[in-house]
């Protein structure tokens, strides 16, 4: 009874929206105008970049803030660090993780720096790094994360402090990440670099903090 | 129908697919792909709706990746609630109210 | 000829979403959404959002699905 109750609301909902999507938007804002409009002020030349770290900067610095917080979280939340066994690692495989970890990194930089101009960028160059981390995790190279270390703590809160003391500096100059024109290239660059190692370590870390409870312990 | 309203369109009923889900379906891993799969049917309804024409919108594209980021974080704390609640307590699903 | 892919694409999505959520075992679940997942990335292509289909196979797909394989098996370990 539930279900059909649910199932034909959902059904309904569902025909709603797609009538309302369908419906022409009166009035309705392009934003793609002024994105282009302002393109040559922004320091790169990739639309998406354009609006992740400087039209819409503030978005990605909450972002990064929201992931930090959600890493402290599950290691305030406590599962309890097993023993740390050896994985039964199969040599291949662990010398073909060997081989691929570094092509990884090198992609990674790859589009970190591509992210300028064309898709790419630091989100995208995080997760490759974060899979690395999770491919010699998988592999048994790498063993899971009991507790940060200090070096770990700040790589994971570099890329918010970065893009956090960027944006205060910039505040000097009249707004929060109002980028002068000529430095927004490199400042944006560095912003994105810190990202990279933070995001990375952050995602590999959602994995490697929670994998080091096996749950096979009773 | 340009392919802009179809995405959009899937991603209504993704949504509403999704959103049954997140309602029906007790165990909680099984409810935290279906909060995805809402999440995946959002994303398509604000990249979808805003390519009319087929020119591409960066706006809701910057939005969309931002939102996938906070997904997987927000994936990654849910898991480790579930299973923090199954190391506790042995369970896989919320305990019901006591009336 | 790409509006019978678009739709193809889109009935995929539909389908794989539905299976994800209705089928029996929790494994083939999970690994059904991993596939929905690239579903997406395919998706994101079509929509000319190229950003988004890297960071979707790669996040959506790829990091989500080891996360939710990971918690199965140690809720399946732990199970009496």
């Amino acid at each position: 009874m539930r279900r059909l109750l649910v199932g034909s609301g959902a059904a309904v909902f569902a025909v709603l929206l797609i009538g309302a999507l369908l419906e022409p938007l009166p009035g309705g804002i392009d934003l793609r105008i002024a994105v282009a409009s302002h393109m040559a002020a922004s320091g790169v030349e990739h639309p998406v970049t354009a609006v992740l770290l400087n039209f819409r900067g503030y978005d990605t610095l909450l972002e990064i803030a929201v992931l930090l917080l959600a890493v402290i979280v599950i290691l305030a939340g406590g599962l309890d660090p097993a023993v740390d066994r050896p994985r039964a690692a199969n040599p291949i495989l662990q010398s073909l993780a060997r081989l691929a970890t570094p092509p990884m990194i090198v992609v990674a930089v790859y589009l970190l720096w591509a992210g300028a101009f064309r898709p790419g960028g630091a989100f995208q160059a995080g997760a490759v790094l974060a899979a690395a981390a999770v491919l010699l995790h998988l592999t048994g190279l790498l063993p899971s994360w009991q507790r940060p270390a200090l070096s770990l703590r700040w790589g994971m809160t570099a890329g918010f402090l970065i893009f956090l003391a960027v944006a205060t500096g910039l505040l000097a100059q009249g707004a929060l990440l109002r980028y002068p024109p000529a430095q927004a290239g490199l400042l944006i660059l560095l912003v994105e670099a810190g990202l990279t190692v933070s995001l990375g370590l952050i995602l590999a870390g959602l994995f490697l903090f929670l994998s080091r409870d096996p749950g096979d312990e009773e | 129908m340009t392919s802009g309203l179809l995405f959009a369109s899937t991603g209504a009923l993704l949504f509403a697919l999704g959103l049954a889900g997140v309602i029906l379906i007790a165990h909680l891993l099984r409810r935290i792909l279906a909060f995805n799969v809402m999440g995946s049917g959002a994303f398509l309804i604000l990249v979808g709706l805003a390519q009319d024409n087929d020119i591409p919108d960066p706006v809701p594209q910057a939005m969309v990746l931002t939102g996938i980021v906070v997904a997987v974080a927000a994936t990654a704390l849910a898991l480790a609630l579930t299973r923090r609640l199954h190391a506790l307590t042995g369970e896989v699903e919320l305990p019901r109210d006591e009336a | 000829m790409s509006l019978a892919f678009d739709v193809l694409l889109a009935l995929s999505l539909i389908w794989s979403g539905v299976r994800c959520l209705s089928v029996e075992r929790l494994d083939r679940a999970i690994v059904l959404f991993i596939a929905f997942g690239l579903l997406m990335a395919l998706a994101w292509a079509r929509l000319a959002a190229p950003d988004i289909g890297l960071a979707e196979a790669a996040i959506g797909a790829g990091l989500t699905g080891a996360l939710l394989l990971d918690a199965w098996g140690a809720l399946k370990r732990r199970r009496p």
